[in-house]
C-alpha cells in the first residue's frame, strides 16, 4: 500500500500524525513528512488517518505494478 | 414565521430532536440571516468555512460590542478555545506539547489499549441486562474515564466536576439575546472552583510526575514553554470539559443513528473496516457540536451581506454539514461517503483540539457495540434530549436487548 | 461523436504524476478505448517531492515513493522507452526502440529534467549530482549516508534550499551558493528571501550569495569548487540545483509551439502549433506546458507545481474525450509548498506577479506569517510560513481580485500591515534558480513604482 499526501491541500491539522504516528510526522510546527510505502502493520492506522484528514488530502492505494496492462 | 426568529426556533428545546428542517429554512433564507436581536446566523457550508478561516473573525467574547458591550472587566480571559491568534496559538501550542505532535505524536495512539480495556469493562457490565441507557451506562462513563486518566484527575471526583461542568456548559450555550447575567455569574464561579481544584491536583504532581497532562504542564522545565497558574487552570478546565461533554454525544448519536438505519448497521457489521469513515460520516450527519459564536473585528462582507463589527455571528456548522450545495444527498447517512470534508470538528485554527481522541473513542466504542446492536430496539424515539442547543445530544438513550 | 472519442486510441507521453492522473481521469470519463502510457524512466509513476526531503533525511528509501493509483487506468505501460518524435500528420508517437504508436489523441506530459552543470567534464566528476529522479535521489542519499565532510549546493531555489536543509538536519556541513542576492528571492521576492537567508544561516549553512561557481575541481573525484569572488570551497559532494529543463527536444520536428519554456497550449490544454493555431488532437499537461491564465493577464504560465500537474492533467483528460461544448478551462489558482529548516512555506497565486507586499498576519520575528502580494492595487498572491490554515482566505482574495492592500482587521495583524513595501522580485536571468512560478511574459515590477495605499 502506498500513500501520497496532497501537501497543497494540507493545512497542518496533523490529525494523521495523531492516528498513525509511525507513518506521518510533523517536522516542527507544520511541515508534514510521511512514509510513502506503508508497512503491513500500519495499514489500518493509515486508513484511519486518511479518513480523518479534515481536507481529505491523503490518498491510499496500490502503485502501478511494472508490466501491468 | 420569519427568518428573523430562526435562532430562537433552532434553540427552542421543543425543536431539539429535529432541528434539520429549521437548518434547511436557514440555508434557504441565507447565506446570512439577520436575527431580531442584531446577531447574524450563517448556515451554508462555504460561507461557514470562509468565516472560520477569516482572520478578521474573532472567537473572543470580549470582541462583542453589540447589542450590548460586556461591562469592562466583567469577563475574565477565556480559555484558548475562545481566544484569537497570536495568544490562542501560543496557549494551544503549549497545551499540545504533552498531548500531540510535534512533541508527543504518539500520546493519543498509545491510549488505544486502555480505551479498549475500559470499553470492554463497560460492555461486560451490560451483559445480561435487558434494559440499558446508552448514555449513563456507556457513552458517558467511557470518555469521562479516559479524560480522567489522560489529564490526571481522580475518577471518583466525577460527581463534583460534573456539577461544575453542567453550570459552565449551560452558560456557554447559544441562544437569542435573553438576560444570561445570573447564569454567567454562576459559570464564572464554577470555572474558578474547578480551576482551583485542577491547580491543586497539578501542584500535588509538582516534582512527582505521574505521566498525565497535569504532571506534564506543571513540570515543564522550560519556563518559556510553561503555562502560568491561571493559564493552566483555564486550560485544564477546558480539556476536562471538552474531553467528555462532546464525545458522549458522538457515541450516543452513533448508536441512535445506527439503530434508526438497520441497513447501515448491517453494512458496518459485515465490514468493520468502514468504521473510521462511518465515524466521519457521523460527525457530518449528527455532529456533537451544532454551532459556534463569533464576532467580526471589522465589517466583513460575505455573500452579499455585511457582518457588522462586534455583532455576534452564529455559525451553524451542523447546518453546513447538511448543505446540498456541498454534500450530495446530505440527509442520507452514508458511511461509504467520499469527499467528506465535514465541519463536525470545525475548521481553521480552532479545529477541535481533542478530535483525534474523540475519533478513537468513538471507533472503539461503536466497534465494540455494533455486534450487540442487532438484537437491540430503541425504547423511545426520539429520545429525551439534553437542554443544550450547542452541544446537542440525547440525555438518555434507553434500549432493550433481546435476551441472549 | 462522443461515442467515437470514448472508444478511440489515446497515447499519454509521460509516466509521472500528470500522466497517471490523466489516465485515471480518462477512465473516470468513460473512456473504453486503448490507452498507452510511455515513460522514459524504467520506474512506474512515483512522487518526487519526498526525494528532496524524507529521502535525503535518510528516513525513506529513494525507490519507495511510488504513487498510489486512484483507480487502475487499465493502460499499457511502455516504461524505460523515451519518445523520440511526434508525427502529427500520421498521428504517431515515435519511440526510441523504433516502434511507433498510432493515436487518435495524444497527451504530452513529459515534464522536466534537472538542468545539468554546463561543463560536461566537470559534471562527470564522481560526487557531482543533480536531483530530479528517484535514481538521482538514491545516489545522492547513499553519498550523504557515507558522511561527507562538506556538501556544496549550487543554486538557492526551493530544491537547493531543501537539499541544504536535509544536509543540516543530518549534521552534514553544507555550503550553498546563489548568484542572486538571497535564496528563494526569484520565487518569493525580497522580504521572504531575507527570512530564508536568516534561516539558512541560523541552521549553520555556509550561505554565499552574489557569487557564481566558476569551476568544479577534482581529478576523477570532485574535491571542491572555485567561486567568482576568488574563494575556494573544499567539498566532496556537489549538488547542482540550477532549475529545470523542459523535455521538449522530442517535439522538435512536430510543428508544435514547443520551446525552452515548454509547449504552449490554450486554457483547455490543447497544444498550439508553431503558427499559434490550436490543434485538435494534441493536448498538454504538467510541468512541460505553458498556458494562459485570466487572473494573470492571460500571460502564459509555466508552473513546476505538483498540484498543477494533477489539475491540468484532469482537465486535459476530460477535454480529450469531450465534445467541444462540454470542454472545461484549466483555471485553478497556482499553489505550491516547500518545507525547509523546519518551516512550512505555502504559496497561492503568482508571487512574482506583484509590485508590492504586506505582512498581513504574524511576523518575520515569530517566523510565522502570512504575506500578501499585490499588483496594481489588487491581490495576486499570498505566501504563508507556518500559517497554512490562513491560506484559503487569501486564495479567495486572489480569486475575487480583492483590492490590495487587503482590508485589515486580523487579530494577529502586525503594525507593518499598513505599509506595503516593494515586492522586490528580481530579473530571473540574474539568478541560479529560476522562479518556480515563471511568468514567461514580463515581470510586472521591474519599475518598482511605489504605490500609496488607499483608504
Amino acid at each position: 500500500m502506498q500513500i501520497v499526501v496532497d501537501l497543497t491541500r494540507c493545512q497542518g491539522y496533523a490529525q494523521c500524525v495523531f492516528l498513525a504516528p509511525e507513518v506521518f510526522t510533523l517536522h516542527d510546527q507544520e511541515a508534514l513528512l510521511y512514509q510513502p510505502a506503508v508497512p503491513e502493520v500500519q495499514r489500518e492506522r493509515a486508513r484511519q488517518a486518511a479518513a480523518a484528514c479534515p481536507v481529505q488530502a491523503i490518498l491510499l492505494g496500490e502503485e502501478v505494478s511494472p508490466g501491468a496492462r | 414565521m420569519t427568518a428573523e426568529t430562526l435562532l430562537e426556533r433552532i434553540t427552542d428545546y421543543t425543536n431539539r430532536p429535529d432541528p434539520w428542517p429549521l437548518y434547511a429554512e436557514l440555508r434557504e433564507a441565507g447565506p446570512v440571516v439577520r436575527q431580531a436581536d442584531g446577531s447574524h446566523l450563517v448556515g451554508t457550508y462555504h460561507e461557514i468555512l470562509a468565516l472560520l478561516h477569516d482572520p478578521r473573525i474573532s472567537a473572543d467574547p470580549r470582541s462583542r460590542t453589540t447589542p450590548s458591550p460586556e461591562p469592562a472587566g466583567e469577563l475574565p480571559k477565556p480559555p484558548f478555545l475562545r481566544l484569537d491568534d497570536p495568544e490562542h496559538h501560543r496557549l494551544r501550542t503549549l497545551a499540545m506539547r504533552p498531548f500531540g505532535p510535534p512533541h508527543s505524536p504518539a500520546r493519543v495512539d498509545s491510549l488505544r489499549g486502555e480505551i479498549n480495556r475500559i470499553t470492554a469493562e463497560l460492555i461486560e457490565s451490560l451483559r445480561g441486562r435487558e434494559r440499558v441507557d446508552i448514555v449513563d451506562d456507556f457513552a458517558y462513563p467511557l470518555p469521562v474515564t479516559v479524560i480522567c486518566r489522560l489529564l490526571g484527575v481522580p475518577r471518583k471526583d466525577e460527581p463534583m466536576f460534573r456539577e461544575w461542568t453542567d453550570v459552565i456548559v449551560a452558560a456557554a450555550d447559544i441562544g437569542p439575546g435573553e438576560d444570561t447575567h445570573q447564569q454567567d455569574k454562576a459559570a464564572m464561579q464554577a470555572r474558578q472552583e474547578m480551576g482551583h481544584y485542577l491547580l491543586d491536583l497539578a501542584d500535588q504532581r509538582r516534582g512527582r510526575p505521574t505521566g498525565d497532562l497535569l504532571s506534564a504542564f506543571v513540570n515543564e522545565p522550560d519556563p518559556t514553554q510553561r503555562l502560568t497558574p491561571d493559564e493552566l487552570a483555564s486550560t485544564a478546565v477546558l480539556l476536562l470539559i471538552a474531553g467528555h461533554e462532546t464525545t458522549v454525544n458522538l457515541i450516543t448519536n452513533g448508536v441512535l443513528t445506527l439503530l434508526r438505519r438497520p441497513d447501515q448497521l448491517d453494512v458496518l457489521r459485515r465490514e468493520p473496516g468502514l468504521l473510521p469513515r462511518a465515524v466521519e460520516e457521523l460527525l457530518r450527519y449528527e455532529p456533537p457540536v451544532h454551532m459556534r459564536e463569533r464576532y467580526p473585528l471589522a465589517d466583513v462582507d460575505i455573500a452579499g451581506s455585511t457582518l457588522p463589527k462586534g455583532a455576534p455571528v452564529v455559525l451553524a456548522m451542523a447546518s453546513g454539514n447538511r448543505d446540498p450545495a456541498r454534500f450530495p444527498d446530505p440527509d442520507r447517512f452514508d458511511p461509504t461517503r467520499s469527499d467528506n470534508e465535514h465541519l463536525g470538528f470545525g475548521s481553521g485554527v480552532h479545529l477541535c483540539f481533542g478530535g483525534p481522541l474523540a475519533r478513537i473513542e468513538a471507533q472503539i466504542a461503536l466497534g465494540a457495540l455494533i455486534s450487540r446492536l442487532g438484537t437491540a430496539t430503541l425504547l423511545q424515539d426520539p429520545p429525551p434530549y439534553r437542554a443544550n442547543a450547542m452541544l446537542r445530544g440525547p440525555r438518555h438513550l434507553p434500549l432493550e436487548f433481546a435476551p441472549d | 461523436m462522443p461515442g467515437d472519442l470514448l472508444q478511440s486510441r489515446i497515447v499519454v507521453v509521460g509516466a509521472s504524476l500528470a500522466g497517471l492522473r490523466a489516465a485515471e481521469r480518462l477512465r473516470d470519463e468513460g473512456f473504453t478505448g486503448s490507452l498507452t502510457i510511455v515513460g522514459d524512466e524504467p520506474h512506474p509513476p512515483y512522487d518526487r517531492p519526498p526525494l528532496s526531503k524524507q529521502v535525503l533525511f535518510g528516513k525513506v528509501p529513494a525507490h519507495s515513493t511510488g504513487l498510489p493509483m486512484r483507480r487502475d487506468p487499465h493502460a499499457e505501460w511502455r516504461l524505460g522507452v523515451p519518445a523520440t518524435g511526434l508525427d502529427t500528420g500520421r498521428k504517431q508517437v515515435l519511440l526510441a526502440d523504433g516502434e511507433s504508436l498510432p493515436y487518435d489523441r495524444v497527451l504530452i506530459a513529459t515534464g522536466t529534467r534537472a538542468r545539468p552543470w554546463p561543463h560536461p567534464q566537470e559534471a562527470a566528476l564522481d560526487g557531482v549530482f543533480t536531483l530530479r529522479t528517484s535514481d538521482d535521489a538514491e545516489l545522492l542519499a547513499e553519498r550523504l549516508n557515507a558522511g561527507p565532510r562538506r556538501v556544496l549546493v549550487i543554486g538557492g531555489g526551493f530544491t537547493g534550499s531543501e537539499i541544504a536543509s536535509a544536509c543540516r538536519e543530518r549534521g552534514i556541513e553544507v555550503t550553498l551558493t546563489e548568484r542572486g542576492p538571497a535564496p528563494l528571492v526569484g520565487a518569493l521576492g525580497g522580504t521572504l528571501a531575507k527570512l530564508a537567508a536568516a534561516m539558512q544561516r541560523n541552521h549553520g549553512v555556509d550561505l554565499r550569495c552574489g557569487v557564481t561557481v566558476s569551476a568544479l575541481r577534482g581529478d576523477g573525484r570532485f574535491t571542491g569548487a572555485d567561486l567568482s569572488d576568488g574563494s575556494r570551497i573544499d567539498a566532496d559532494v556537489c549538488v547542482v540545483a540550477m532549475g529545470a529543463v523542459r523535455n521538449v527536444e522530442w517535439l522538435a520536428e512536430s510543428g508544435l509551439a514547443a520551446g525552452v519554456r515548454g509547449v504552449a497550449c490554450d486554457a483547455g490544454c490543447r497544444a498550439f502549433n508553431m503558427y499559434g493555431i490550436v490543434t485538435d488532437d494534441v493536448f498538454v499537461a504538467g510541468d512541460v506546458s505553458r498556458f494562459p491564465h485570466p487572473l494573470f493577464d492571460y500571460q502564459l504560465l509555466s508552473l513546476e507545481h505538483w498540484r498543477n500537474a494533477v489539475e491540468q492533467a484532469e482537465v486535459a483528460a476530460h477535454n480529450m474525450v469531450s465534445p467541444e461544448p462540454r470542454r472545461r478551462p484549466h483555471l485553478a489558482v497556482p499553489t505550491f509548498w516547500s518545507s525547509q529548516f523546519g518551516l512550512n512555506i505555502k504559496s497561492v497565486g503568482v508571487p512574482t506577479f506583484s509590485d508590492h507586499v504586506v505582512i498581513a498576519q504574524g511576523s518575520l520575528e515569530a517566523r510565522r506569517l502570512a504575506m500578501v502580494y499585490g499588483f496594481r492595487g489588487r491581490v495576486t498572491a499570498a505566501v504563508t510560513v507556518d500559517m497554512a490554515k490562513s491560506l484559503e482566505y487569501y486564495q479567495n482574495l486572489i480569486e475575487t481580485a480583492a483590492p490590495f492592500p487587503p482590508v485589515s482587521g486580523a487579530s494577529d495583524r502586525p503594525p507593518a500591515a499598513e505599509v506595503p513595501v516593494p515586492s522586490d522580485v528580481p530579473d530571473p536571468s540574474g539568478l541560479y534558480h529560476g522562479p518556480t512560478v515563471a511568468l514567461t511574459g514580463h515581470l510586472p515590477d521591474r519599475r518598482l513604482v511605489m504605490m500609496r495605499p488607499t483608504g
